[in-house]
Order: structure tokens, then C-alpha cells, then sequence
């Protein structure tokens, strides 16, 4: 999602204003956004749907104060991160965005070295790859995650990511490298074994 | 196999590359090297594949009706796709 999609300035004031339709309009813009958030983050159903009520429930009681210093967007997954991290806090004690994993720590160097851009577009886009993406990503772990989601799959700038975490663009740029780099290993590592598994057998 | 000792320095520059997020002079070394080290070329490649392959999972997103429902009915707001039928 590009983060301007609900940046229209009379759409904000009407939510402001507490209109019920306009409200209705960003929930219709962001909920599926919202809700992978949570599926990402979280881990299951429950989880998250409770994660999405909570923030929008939020979301429309904060909406009177709403200063316009962000963008809606930017505002809005502020809330859900915060909803999600705390859901998480709550499941494993000691859990802290600031901190970073222990096994987070060292950059390793690429160890798969090959080329799959070429693979057919078939073999990139089936349930089974898609399957593959999720159990790459759910192994990261959150802080990664959660960074990733934000930069490369719901397409907020480094800054807007560092403004929704509340952490500084150093530290998205840092976990954005890790996380990019451990999912380029795992999918390489399937697509070796997809290419060795007799797809370019005649 | 590359020699990876050097390689590693690039690492981070890589993923600002991908961003166009490098300065003109950086970007200038790192292309030079990327002409010389087929290893580091791949994993631009790869890496940018990797991160639209998840790009892409995103336009797939969708809200589950039964969770679209509980949450408007949570809400008290009207849905405008199912014309005001809340979850049982
Ligand atoms: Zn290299």
C-alpha cells in the first residue's frame, strides 16, 4: 500500500470530525492491511482480529485529538503496532522493540549464491511459494519482522516506519538489511532445491 | 567461491542500492565493483526478487468476511458491503 493513499486533507477533517462514513472509508482502505500486520506479527487468527478491533476502537476515540503531524496512515499503524507489540508483550515476557535479539546481532555473509530471477513466473507466484514466504518471514524475529512488513510489504518510507515503531531510521535501516538478507538466504535455498528438483528436466 | 571478507562491506550499501537510497559516489563504487564480482550481482538480483515476491503477497491481502463483519458490528458501524447484517 503506498502510505497516501487516505492523505486527502478534507477526508481527514471529516474523520476528525467524526464523521461515521468517512470512517467507515478507512477502514475499508486499511483493514487488510492491518489485519496481515497482525497475522505477521502475532501468528494467528485470534490474535490478530483482536489486534484489529482494538485499533480501530482506538483509533476513533484518538481521532478528536488527531493533530495531522503524520499522515492518517502513519498514525493509524502507530496505534496497531503499538496494539500488536503489547498483545506480544503479553505472550513473551521481556519482548522489547528497542532491544534487539541477541541472534540478530551479526550480519552474515550471503552463503547461497545463485541466480532464480530467471525461474518461471509460475514457479514464483504458486500457493506453495507463497506458503514458503510466510514460514520464511514467521522466523524472523519480531523486530524484524515488523520492520519488514512496514518498508517492503505495506511500502512505508524509513522515516514513516521510524515514526510508527518510535524508533530511529538507523535502526529500521539496520533490521531491514537483517531481515531482507535472512529471507533472500531462505528463498534461495528453495528455489535451489526447486531448481534441482528437475524443472529444467526436457 | 568469492573471497566474502570484501564482499561483507558491501552488504549494507546493497540494500540502500536496491532503495536508491546511495549517494552518487558510493553508488559509483559499488557499481564498480558490482561489474567485477558476479557474487554480489546475484544478490542484488536476488534480493531485489525477494522483496517483490513479498511486495506482491500484499495486493492478495483480504479481510476474512466473518472478521470484516464482527469488526463493523464492534464498532457499531454500519457495513457497507453487507447493508447493516451484523455477526450473529
Ligand atoms: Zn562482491
Amino acid at each position: 500500500m503506498n502510505a497516501e493513499t487516505v492523505r486527502d486533507e478534507g477526508f481527514v477533517d471529516l474523520l476528525i470530525s467524526g464523521d461515521r462514513q468517512a470512517f467507515s472509508e478507512l477502514i475499508e482502505q486499511t483493514s487488510a492491511k492491518i489485519y496481515a500486520l497482525g497475522m505477521r506479527v502475532l501468528g494467528n487468527e485470534q490474535d490478530a482480529e483482536d489486534m484489529l478491533q482494538e485499533t480501530y476502537l482506538k483509533a476513533l476515540k484518538a481521532l478528536p485529538n488527531f493533530e495531522k503531524r503524520s499522515s492518517i496512515n502513519t498514525w493509524l499503524f502507530r496505534i496497531a503496532t503499538n496494539e500488536a507489540l503489547m498483545l506480544l508483550r503479553k505472550k513473551k515476557t521481556g519482548f522489547n522493540m528497542v532491544a534487539i535479539d541477541q541472534s540478530d546481532e551479526e550480519d552474515e555473509a550471503p552463503f547461497e549464491i545463485l541466480d532464480w530471477c530467471c525461474l518461471p513466473e509460475q514457479e514464483m507466484v504458486s500457493a506453495e511459494t507463497r506458503t514458503m514466504l510466510n514460514k520464511a518471514a514467521d522466523q524472523l524475529s519480531p523486530a524484524l519482522r515488523i520492520v519488514f512488513q512496514l518498508r517492503d510489504v505495506d511500502g512505508f518510507s524509513g522515516q514513516e516506519t521510524a515514526e510508527i515503531l518510535g524508533i530511529n531510521e538507523d535502526a529500521v535501516k539496520t533490521r531491514l538489511v537483517r531481515a531482507r538478507l535472512k529471507l533472500r538466504e531462505e528463498l534461495s535455498a528453495y528455489f535451489r532445491d526447486r531448481m534441482e528438483g528437475g524443472v529444467n528436466h526436457a | 567461491m568469492h573471497e566474502h571478507g570484501h564482499c561483507q562491506a558491501y552488504l549494507k550499501q546493497i540494500s540502500d542500492y536496491v532503495d536508491g537510497e546511495l549517494s552518487s559516489e558510493v553508488c559509483a563504487s559499488l557499481e564498480s565493483h558490482l561489474k567485477e564480482c558476479e557474487n554480489c550481482r546475484i544478490v542484488v538480483n536476488t534480493l531485489r526478487k525477494t522483496i517483490d515476491l513479498y511486495h506482491d503477497t500484499a495486493e492478495n491481502d483480504d479481510l476474512p468476511d466473518k472478521v470484516r463483519s464482527r469488526l463493523f458490528a464492534r464498532l457499531n458501524l454500519e457495513d457497507p458491503k453487507q447493508g447493516g447484517i451484523h455477526g450473529s
